[in-house]
């Protein structure tokens, strides 16, 4: 079983600059809600940005994972 | 893990030979997972005919997918043989109009 603060966690890890906020909107530890600001997101493209929170989370889609509803944001001054 | 000649090749040319792709859980008819549901609903919404393809039916299309376009889950979109991304990223570029751009040149339904 996975939750949300193991996500958090392993996004975290793979971005450390990374404000994390990850969701269980049903309570159900299947579909997962997560929104991710970086400001190494800056410049990328969105897969791009996708694929390092993936790559954060390893190949967890393979297994606890089932499903992340993801939103990759750049910071902005108003934001920071 | 590296995917079969045949089966990259078969994904090259599916990509490049339909304008708009949906890799999906089920069809654009009969969605099997809210994520592809969603997908489809917004390639509807575009009003663009699009193939939709079901990777539950054949399980070495989607492992092979995943290495294709270095992506772990499903939807996968792809528009004029580019990767677009998944239901997220679609439904962003839905609401920005970033979609409507890339669709330009594609037969609307």
């Amino acid at each position: 079983m996975i939750d949300t603060a193991r996500i958090a966690e392993m996004i975290q890890a793979g971005l450390p600059d990374a404000e994390v906020d990850v969701r269980d909107p049903l309570n159900d530890r299947t579909h997962f809600e997560a929104t991710v600001t970086s400001p190494s997101f800056e410049g990328k493209s969105r897969v791009q940005q996708h694929k390092m929170v993936y790559a954060a989370l390893g190949d967890s889609f393979s297994g606890p994972l089932h499903a992340l509803q993801l939103t990759t944001v750049v910071p902005t001054k108003e934001t920071k | 893990m590296n995917i079969a000649p045949e089966m990259q090749e078969k994904l090259s040319s599916q990509v490049r030979d339909n304008d708009v792709v949906l890799y999906m859980k089920g069809t654009a008819n009969f969605p099997m997972c809210g994520f592809s549901a969603r997908a489809a609903r917004v390639l509807q919404s575009a009003g663009v005919k699009f193939k939709d393809v079901n990777i539950l039916e054949d399980d070495d299309l989607r492992v092979a997918l995943k290495v294709f376009s270095d992506w772990p889950t499903f939807p996968q979109c792809y528009i004029k043989g580019e990767f677009i991304g998944g239901s997220d990223i679609l439904l962003e570029m839905y609401e920005s109009g970033e979609l409507e751009k890339k669709l330009e040149s594609v037969p609307k339904t």
